[in-house]
């Protein structure tokens, strides 16, 4: 507890023996990280893995069973902290009726935003994304990587203190990723956290730190580089077969 | 605010989505129209094929609109009558009428023998009672009396339907894991939810009563602000219920099951057919539904004129229902998000 107190004025996240269960699985088993503010910290695991539950439950949108989580140096879950963090869905969650437009507008009036602000706020996050021509048209005409973007715009749209994005730029073009890379390495240096899920690898190199997630463990949180020298090899990929395969051979 | 954001967002689903508002507010009326059409014609007379030497009796059967074809022996009429072409038979036997109903439509039979007694009976006249109607009238056609409760129903179903599917939509297509992640509290996504759908069932229900009253011209005693009310309370409950069974389905074709188990039951036990012939006990189900209450309240309303205080019972029943409903609902989104 006091170590907690100590670190929580500079980390955005603090995680301390993480346990969720559903049923009699277990999703999470005993998971610690702890993310300090301005990092671009990546969550990488295959399909399953748990990557999507620890989002949940930093967030507050899911309660652990067992361990206690901090979120900028507050208990979790509450209420009031769903305000400090932007979120991006692994699915498009959009109103195939509603225009981009309108979906922006209502997902930002959730959040508190209004009149000039709200418009405002629009504008800048639609060009981040490149979708400012499209916002008129209704998303289900909408593309598969511009669905994907605005999403992204939304997360975008209060300016949070946190960004969670879950597989981000799935189905999104190499150049538009780049630009998107760039500008979340941007924020970071604002002082945004973000988190990000993926499971692209060349895309994990470029965070700060990884966390590597297999059957609900967390096997590795280190750099990208310091990754590929514990294990030996040359990329991420093969880091985490290899530290994968380790792990399971000692339990 | 956020319940405002919500509101606007679901009118504008509304407005843009062209066959769900045909639904809410053309089918209702189309089905009315039909059920007018279906029990509301003209009386029938039947085809009535007499035997023998029955002048008196043809005079009479006449005077009660019935068409007589005479017939030589009994055998013919017999063909006659398997063709199809006659709903009945009368002979004389032994001085007796002797009548042979065709019977495969009892409302048929019924009408048939309603006019043979009123023919045979015609005689003593002097007896004949002078009859008093408490409410409605001698021109009181059957549409007018199950009516009431078929304006109830359809404000019920629709609403049900759209409600649990739109609501199961913002599940599946993960915008309801999205608006969570706002801060949004789950009291006011059930509370905007409500606010955004009542706006259209108060449209609805106005559109169904305007509709069967002016152009129907369906009987109508009491208050018609006392009508969109129960039709409101209705619509109200049946938002509640679909929303929170929804989180029971998985899919749109879940939602349609719900039909037979939930809206169906209901139908039979609102009034539209008569339950005194049933077992009391389960009669008694009837106070568990819904539509029992609203049903009863538009009956009365309607035939029986009845104004605030006589319903009083139904609104409450109904409002109860919807607040009952709406704080599950909260609860059921527990499941989704656990603050």
């Amino acid at each position: 507890m006091t170590k907690a107190t100590e670190t929580s004025a500079d980390s955005a996240i603090i995680a301390q023996h993480i346990v969720r269960r559903f049923g009699d699985r277990t999703v999470l088993d005993d998971i610690s990280l702890t993310v300090p503010r301005g990092e671009l910290f990546g969550l990488l695991g295959p399909s399953g893995s748990g990557k999507t539950t620890l989002i949940k439950l930093i967030t507050g949108i899911d309660r652990a069973d067992a361990g206690n989580i901090q979120l900028f140096g507050e208990p979790m879950p509450q209420l009031k902290m769903l305000q400090t963090f932007g979120y991006m869905a692994q699915s498009d969650a959009l109103y195939q009726e509603l225009t981009g437009k309108e979906n922006m507008a209502f997902y930002g009036s959730l959040y508190g935003l209004k009149g000039k602000v709200l418009a405002d706020r629009m504008q800048s996050a639609a060009s981040l994304v490149n979708l400012t021509d499209h916002l008129d048209k209704q998303t289900s005409a909408y593309s598969g990587g511009m669905k994907r973007r605005l999403s992204l715009a939304i997360a975008l749209l209060h300016e949070p203190q946190l960004l969670v994005l879950d597989e981000p730029t799935v189905g999104i073009d190499p150049v538009l990723r780049k630009t998107i890379w760039n500008e979340l390495r941007t924020l970071t240096e604002k002082g945004v956290t973000i988190i990000v899920t993926t499971h692209v690898m060349d895309e994990a190199e470029k965070c700060d730190r990884l966390g590597l997630i297999r059957d609900g463990k967390l096997i590795a949180v280190d750099t990208p580089v310091a990754i590929m020298v514990q294990a030996g090899v040359h990329t991420i990929e093969e880091a985490f077969i290899s530290l994968g395969s380790e792990r399971s051979e000692h339990s | 605010m956020r319940i405002r954001a919500l509101v606007v967002r679901i009118t504008r689903q509304f407005l843009r989505d062209k066959r769900t508002l045909a639904l809410l507010f053309l089918a209702p009326l189309l089905i009315l129209s039909l059920t007018k059409l279906v029990f509301d014609g003209n009386t029938v007379s039947p085809e009535i094929g007499l035997v023998g030497p029955t002048a008196a009796l043809s005079e009479k059967l006449e005077e009660q609109q019935a068409s007589i074809t005479l017939f030589d022996s009994f055998d013919a009429a017999d063909k006659a009558l398997h063709d199809g072409d006659l709903d009945a038979i009368i002979q004389i036997v032994d001085g007796k009428p002797d009548i042979t109903l065709e019977g495969s439509d009892p409302s048929v039979s019924r009408s048939t023998q309603l006019v043979l007694q009123k023919a045979l009976q015609s005689g003593a006249q002097d007896l004949a009672p002078t009859v008093h109607y408490l409410y409605g009238g001698p021109d009181m056609a059957s549409f007018d009396s199950f009516g009431p409760v078929l304006i109830g129903f359809f404000s019920f179903f629709f609403v049900f339907l759209l409600a649990g599917v739109s609501f199961l939509r913002e599940r599946t297509s993960g915008t309801l894991e999205r608006l969570l992640a706002t801060p949004i509290r789950r009291s006011e996504i059930v509370l905007g939810y409500l606010a955004g759908f009542g706006i259209f069932t108060l449209i609805q229900a106005s559109l169904i009563a305007w509709y069967s009253v002016q152009v129907l011209g369906m009987s109508m005693s009491g208050n018609i602000v006392n009508m969109l009310l129960i039709n409101l309370l209705l619509s109200l409950t049946a938002l509640t219920l679909g929303t929170l069974l929804s989180s029971f389905a998985s899919s749109e074709f879940q939602i349609i099951q719900f039909i037979p188990i939930i809206i169906v039951p209901q139908a039979f036990f609102s009034g539209l057919f008569n339950l005194d012939a049933m077992n009391p006990v389960l009669q008694k189900l009837s106070y568990i539904m819904p539509l029992y209450y609203g049903a009863d309240a538009m009956r009365g309303i309607m035939i029986r004129g009845e104004g605030i205080g006589d319903i009083q019972l139904d609104i409450y029943v109904l409002a109860g229902l919807s607040i009952i409903f709406a704080l599950l609902n909260v609860v059921a989104l527990k499941k989704h998000r656990r603050m």
